[in-house]
């Protein structure tokens, strides 16, 4: 009875594994035509390994703001997955050297694989079978897609730059649950437009991203005492 | 070395770091309601900017060119609830197509 639902844990981690690691493709080609190297793009998948932070260091290179802006973004990006690792403390209990390589596996999918979980067993088989997987998968398909990318000669004569667009869309589309986080996406995105002309690249993205989650904190305090959604 | 692999250490040590500051750190420190909130709004705030300045410019100009065809695209099939890898090419090839015909 327990031994087949480790399996189905395992065998849904290896599935969700599968579908995210295979979009290392597209990271790797868009790396390298919007200008990273080969080994840059790889060095980003294995080093960095967190998709949406990797994503916003490519789109504010592509858009032509400097190296510290993309880190900037990617790493306030990264943020989340402090909290992610928070969560997965009290079920992973990890101490010494392990803790070292656990924390590199903390991400999106292998956060929600853990916490949806009944006992604890099958939180960490959740987390390290999708976590492992991803990272197997999502490194070899970032330079599966960077060398594919170094072939193509323009990319946005195939529409390259409007996949890096719908990559950051993608990633966005499930926060769009409240009436709220659908206001402060818009305002993000209009401020940081209005920033364009008048600010350097990469600027506009950290401003405007900043200022929506400020009013975004004040709102929800105040509703907070509403009584929230 | 160039400053964009000092990026990219950059993004690596930070975002590392970030992971195993939440398996290290008592957990009274960071679950504080303001900075559990604010964790949850940065990526909403960021990725629509993102999103915003990838679709609409060039550079330090406004542009209204293909991309938006390609988000627009993006925008419906992730509705559809199409998975991320036929989105994004989906995407691509709307922005292309509309490039060679227009």
């Amino acid at each position: 009875m327990s031994e087949s639902t480790d399996r189905q844990v395992k065998a849904d981690s290896l599935g969700v594994g599968l579908g995210v690691g295979l979009y290392g493709i597209s990271f790797g080609a868009l790396a390298t035509t919007g200008g990273l190297s080969v080994a840059q793009a790889c060095a980003l998948s294995l080093l960095a390994f967190t998709g949406a932070s990797q994503f916003a260091f490519l789109g504010v290179i592509v858009a032509g703001g400097t190296a510290t802006a993309g880190a900037l973004t990617a790493v306030l990006l990264g943020a989340r997955n402090t909290f992610y690792a928070i969560s997965l403390a009290p079920i992973l209990r990890v101490r010494g050297l392990r803790r070292f390589t656990t924390a590199h596996l903390v991400i999106d999918e292998s956060t929600a694989m853990a916490l949806t979980r009944p006992t604890v067993h099958q939180s960490k088989l959740g987390f390290y079978w999708t976590g492992l997987s991803i990272f197997i998968i999502w490194n070899l398909m970032t330079f599966v897609g960077a060398v594919a990318g170094n072939a193509i000669g323009d990319p946005k004569a195939i529409g390259l730059d409007a996949a890096v667009a719908a990559a950051f869309l993608g990633l966005l589309w499930p926060r769009l649950d409240t009436a709220t986080t659908r206001w402060l996406v818009f305002i993000a995105g209009a401020v940081a437009l209005g920033l364009v002309p008048v600010t350097p690249a990469g600027a506009p993205i950290i401003v405007g991203g900043l200022l929506a989650v400020a009013i975004g904190l004040v709102i929800g305090k105040s509703a907070a005492q509403v009584g929230d959604e | 070395m160039s400053e964009l692999w000092w990026g990219i250490i950059a993004v690596s040590f930070g975002c590392y770091l970030l992971k195993l500051a939440g398996l290290a750190v008592p957990e009274h420190i960071l679950e504080h309601p303001f900075t559990v909130r604010a964790a949850a709004l940065i990526p909403v705030g960021l990725l629509a900017a993102l999103v915003a300045v990838q679709t609409f410019s060039t550079g330090t100009q406004l542009v209204l060119d293909a991309r938006l065809a390609g988000l627009a695209m993006a925008a419906f099939l992730l509705w559809r609830n199409v998975s991320f890898l036929p989105m994004l090419i989906a995407a691509a090839a709307t922005t292309a197509l509309v490039r060679l015909f227009w």
